[in-house]
């Protein structure tokens, strides 16, 4: 589908909700420029008052992690219970921590 | 600030909203308007009666673009855009409504093709995406310019729709203006088709501009059309130059939307919109 010469391209769609302290991801959409995938954006994803700010970001400049990875990339913290502060234990003398 | 009256809507404010929570926020609805009590006089109503129409035949116009539009995005782009023209026609209908004790539906439902007062250029069909553009640039420009001189009508209500308003046409001629200068400085296609929607649409420009005892009586209330055409010259120069494409020259269409003469367009669309209203009387869904 996407090498098909008339298919807009792929952006991604971030928002920031009115208290919201970072643009989480929203979405994807098409459009002919990063422009008009703004305003596609404010259309598809703020229209019940979401939103105060909106990112666009093409698709393809997005590096992803590789799924079939997942053990070697993100399963080694596990049973890492010191990288944790719950590990360990206050001090007596220790007031203010 | 007044003091605290019933607001069973006090819930859906700003002050209730959270990040988890959408909120329709606090802009006016045309509910509200339904439950004021004041009564426009006459000429008021008649001149609300001209502003709704124009929004509400354009509204019909771009509902016929749902599911047709050339990407999914585009499709949502102008029904959000018939939508929020919907919205001013209804408030704009209320208001005028109260003058006769007449609701917003019977006004759209139940009036006949010679009691529209909507100019020319709303009912012209939708043509390819182009000439939908085109009618589009035209419109959101002189709509722009026409509310934001009505939020300073000295009719609290007018003032208060069109401070709605306002904010909604900036938002259409924003989206016309870029498919404007995209189609016109696109491609040799989308530039030939481009040009055509313009000589299409320009006959219907002057009529929008035509002042009359209507809009000369009332006053402050309104703003006379001939009063915005300098600005709409400038800008749409401004964007037809830097599109690449011509201003037409073409002479005017007679008009006469506002006395209730109509193209032969106005008819067909008036049928497939009051046809089930009109089948099914009161029905509510």
């Amino acid at each position: 589908m996407s090498n098909q010469p008339n298919i807009w391209p792929l952006w991604e769609v971030f928002v920031r909700s009115s208290r919201g302290l970072s643009h989480v991801h929203a979405g994807s959409l098409h459009a002919p420029d990063a422009e008009m995938a703004l305003r596609n954006a404010r259309d598809l994803y703020t229209r019940r008052n979401e939103g105060v700010s909106i990112w666009v970001v093409p698709s393809d400049a997005i590096t992803a992690s590789d799924p079939d990875a997942k053990g070697s990339f993100f399963e080694s913290p596990q049973g890492k219970d010191y990288r944790h502060a719950t590990y360990y234990t206050k001090s007596e003398g220790v007031k203010h921590l | 600030m007044s003091t605290h009256q019933d607001h069973s809507l006090d819930s859906f404010g700003d002050a209730a909203a959270s990040a988890t929570r959408v909120t329709p926020g606090n802009a006016l609805r045309p509910e509200d308007i339904a439950l004021q009590t004041d009564r426009p006089t006459e000429d008021v109503a008649q001149y609300a009666l001209r502003l709704g129409d124009d929004s509400l035949v354009l509204a019909q116009r771009l509902g016929h673009w749902i599911s047709r539009g050339p990407e999914i995005e585009e499709d949502i782009a102008l029904g959000n855009i018939a939508l929020d023209l919907l919205g001013h026609a209804r408030s704009f209908l209320t208001y005028a409504g109260h003058a006769w004790d007449k609701t917003e539906d019977d006004l759209a439902y139940w009036r006949e093709e010679d009691e529209f007062r909507s100019a020319w250029i709303f009912e012209q069909p939708n043509g390819d995406f182009g000439v939908t553009i085109a009618r589009q640039l035209v419109v959101s420009v002189f709509q722009r310019l026409l509310y934001s001189r009505l939020v300073n009508s000295t009719d609290a209500t007018i003032a208060a729709i069109s401070a709605k308003a306002l904010k909604e046409v900036d938002y259409h001629r924003d989206h016309a203006t870029q498919w404007t200068l995209r189609l016109g400085d696109g491609t040799e296609e989308s530039h030939r088709r481009m040009q055509e929607a313009l000589e299409l649409m320009w006959p219907y420009v002057d009529e929008l501009f035509d002042d009359d005892e209507l809009t000369e009586r009332i006053g402050a209330v309104g703003v006379l059309p001939s009063s915005l055409r300098a600005e709409f010259d400038a800008e749409i120069a401004a964007v037809l130059d830097e599109a690449t494409l011509t201003l037409p020259a073409v002479p005017r269409a007679s008009g006469g939307g506002r006395r209730g003469e109509h193209t032969e367009h106005l008819g067909y669309l008036l049928a497939e919109m009051q046809v089930l209203a009109r089948k099914h009387p009161g029905a509510t869904w």
